[in-house]
């Protein structure tokens, strides 16, 4: 069965402006074992999306009016808060992205992470202690026994971003979301929190959702991709396909537009325009305005995410060429 | 490009950094304040910018880039060392002779929402630096000269009375590097400039950057921690590590020849969106942190973490030199280096 299957998603907010429709009708799903990446800019509705699925979106403003989140199989949507808060944080985990403000500044590293013990399975507090120790060494904090009662602020952002990731590894979940985990850290430090993730996803078996900006993370280690735009993924292909031939325009240009270690080019592709305003996004194709490509019909008709072989999906009209052209 | 390249190191330096030391004292006592340490943010540094080029300055966090800057800008006195603009000592001037030099050396910051005045337009914004130079613009005519510089750098000269909340990140950007061009400097210098913008966006900031350096004739100090968008822009580059100048050279030399163990495995670390290459490179994951600037190692500073360390790393301060091992021999690796044992490793950065 399949471990975590998003399908027609919906997330819309209340505010000033009128209503913000943030995720449109999202599809996706991890098996266990797999690393799905959901990429995106900001506002594309990437993390709203995880927060709907992690059951911690802000409801109201937030609303969900219509789709389906199947947790081995069963639709957590439908589920009662109690039922929900027991798969939270036992069973679906998530890490966040900035370590120093997800953590309690007051108390020590060792009080929450043996909370997670004493909450969930009732340990005493001594039994915590010693499991949250045992937690430390396995996310590779050196002399975690000494370290356990030093507070947050103790710690350099690389080992913070080690303790929530042990945070979330306490209860063994069978899913991690991962919101942007490494785009705090330098790049020497974001090299060793990776290592480790992918090490510890691969012994525990679990799935794992990346949700990230930058090409290059993924590029290591997912298995697979979505791309998010204004609140609808655009395309959603194997890691190496996406890479080789994207299928759709905005891929195509995240690709072109970020400059290489590898080569060094004459000018850099931009992309037109801005990421458009969630309030008021245009007809059609939402990414038609920024879109060389763009033709009349991109301007009235929403395009579906459709198949476009060997599991991948394009939500452009013109597909077919978008892939032509890169492969000549 | 390769134009630009080589007009750079042609000429006299704009700019002639050396010895650079920043440390901050660390004190302790409320009444009787007794200094009991410094971070030694800048550690003695020296590099020259040629007029018309672009250096780069990458560096994990606490490294001291953003120090380097300051001091740059006069934000930051220095401890000790010089800083010649033109030929001229400006880290000891005041007042009027400060003033001028300033004119010439301008900024443009990280934080495109924190630094500009969110209760001024963005013509006083743009218009600021006319009010503090006002030998630079009759008032009469500033209007009009704020209007062509957001034509300038691409934004509707009509939006001259909005306010910053009304733009976006990339345009807020745009913004900022129209005020620091305002005065026509000569130099500017980038914390920074496009890391809080989103991916699609950077490329079009880092574009106009381009653009304006050729227009303009302008030199960049441009400081990043993302070393894929420093080799993009840059003609010559130099590594920081905790205080110092790991490596410096042309971006070829950093890129494809770096000799720094630092720097090799800064740049294993980046990673390359590419799959299919991705998996045959060889990656160097270093260990441990960046140690604290105010007790830094003795000797090298990266020997804590450095694979290659031995005893005589903690006894003697490698020099930033031309490693004996490349002198004359008119290779990539032929450039200063910081390391006892400068040497180059095949093909860090997978082709």
């Amino acid at each position: 069965m399949t471990l975590l299957e998003v399908r027609d998603l919906h997330v819309d907010f209340k505010t000033r402006d009128g209503l913000v429709k943030a995720v449109n009708g999202v599809n996706y799903s991890v098996e266990a074992g797999e690393t799905l990446a959901v990429l995106g800019e900001s506002g594309s509705g990437k993390s709203v999306t995880a927060q709907a699925i992690m059951g911690i979106l802000d409801m109201p403003p937030g609303r969900i009016p219509q789709g389906e989140i199947l947790f081995h199989g069963n639709d957590m949507l439908a589920m009662s808060k109690e039922e929900r808060r027991k798969i939270r944080g036992a069973k679906i985990a998530m890490i966040f992205q900035d370590a120093l403000s997800s953590l309690n500044p007051v108390l020590t590293v060792g009080y929450q992470l043996a909370e997670m013990f004493r909450v969930h399975q009732g340990l005493r507090r001594k039994e915590a202690k010693a499991k949250a120790v045992e937690l430390m060494e396995r996310v590779k904090i050196p002399a975690a026994k000494a370290r356990v009662n030093d507070y947050p602020h103790q710690f350099s952002g690389g080992m913070r971003q080690r303790i929530m990731i042990a945070m979330a590894l306490a209860l063994e979940p069978d899913l991690i979301i991962a919101d942007e985990p490494t785009t705090a850290l330098d790049v020497t430090v974001q090299a060793q929190v990776m290592e480790l993730l992918a090490d510890l996803q691969r012994e525990y078996n679990m799935g794992l959702i990346l949700i990230t900006h930058d090409l290059g993370v993924v590029a290591d280690v997912a298995d697979k991709i979505a791309v998010m735009y204004a609140g609808r993924i655009v395309e959603t292909a194997p890691v190496k396909e996406l890479y080789r031939t994207p299928a759709h325009p905005y891929t195509k240009g995240l690709l072109d537009s970020i400059p290489r270690l590898d080569r060094k080019g004459q000018e850099l592709y931009a992309i037109k325009g801005l990421p458009p305003n969630m309030a008021t996004v245009p007809g059609g194709c939402a990414f038609h305005p920024r879109c060389p490509a763009a033709r009349d019909v991109c301007r009235t008709e929403l395009p579906p995410l459709a198949e476009v072989g060997d599991g991948r999906g394009s939500a452009c009209h013109f597909w077919k060429e978008t892939i032509d052209d890169r492969a000549a | 490009m390769t134009e630009r390249r080589e007009q750079g190191g042609r000429g006299e330096p704009i700019l002639e950094v050396r010895d650079l030391v920043k440390h901050f004292p660390l004190t302790q006592g409320v009444f009787f304040k007794r200094q009991i340490g410094a971070v030694k943010a800048v550690d003695g540094i020296s590099f020259d910018l040629y007029p018309g080029e672009t250096l780069g300055i990458v560096g994990e966090s606490g490294c001291g880039k953003s120090t380097v800057a300051k001091l740059l800008m006069n934000l930051e006195q220095p401890t000790s060392g010089t800083i010649r603009y033109k030929g001229e000592d400006i880290t000891r001037l005041s007042g009027r002779a400060l003033k001028a030099v300033r004119r010439n050396i301008q900024m443009v910051f990280q934080d495109p929402y924190t630094s500009l005045n969110p209760r001024m337009t963005v013509g006083d914004i743009v218009g600021e630096p006319f009010d503090i130079h006002p030998e630079a613009a009759p008032k009469g005519d500033r209007r009009r000269r704020v209007q062509e510089l957001l034509d300038v750098v691409g934004l509707n000269p009509e939006y001259i009375n909005r306010y910053p909340h009304q733009f976006s990140g990339g345009q807020r950007q745009r913004i900022g590097i129209a005020r620091g061009l305002a005065l026509r400097p000569e130099v500017i210098v980038a914390d920074e400039p496009v890391s809080a913008l989103d991916v699609s966006v950077q490329a079009q900031v880092v574009n106009l950057m381009e653009r304006l350096q050729d227009e303009f004739g302008l030199s960049y100090m441009f400081i990043a921690h993302d070393l894929s968008i420093v080799r993009h822009i840059s003609d010559r580059v130099g590594v920081m590590y905790l205080g110092k100048m790991a490596e410096i050279g042309t971006d070829e030399q950093i890129y494809e020849h770096p000799t720094h163990p630092y720097t090799q495995a800064l740049l294993s670390a980046v990673p390359v969106p590419d799959p299919e290459s991705e998996g045959k490179r060889e990656r160097i994951v270093l260990e441990g942190d960046v140690p604290s600037p105010a007790n830094p190692p003795s000797g090298c500073r990266f020997r804590t973490r450095c694979w290659k360390a031995q005893q005589r790393c903690a006894d003697e301060v490698p020099l930033l030199a031309v490693p004996t091992l490349f002198e004359g021999s008119g290779s990539g690796a032929a450039h200063p280096s910081a390391c006892h044992f400068a040497e180059e490793r095949a093909a860090v950065v997978a082709a």
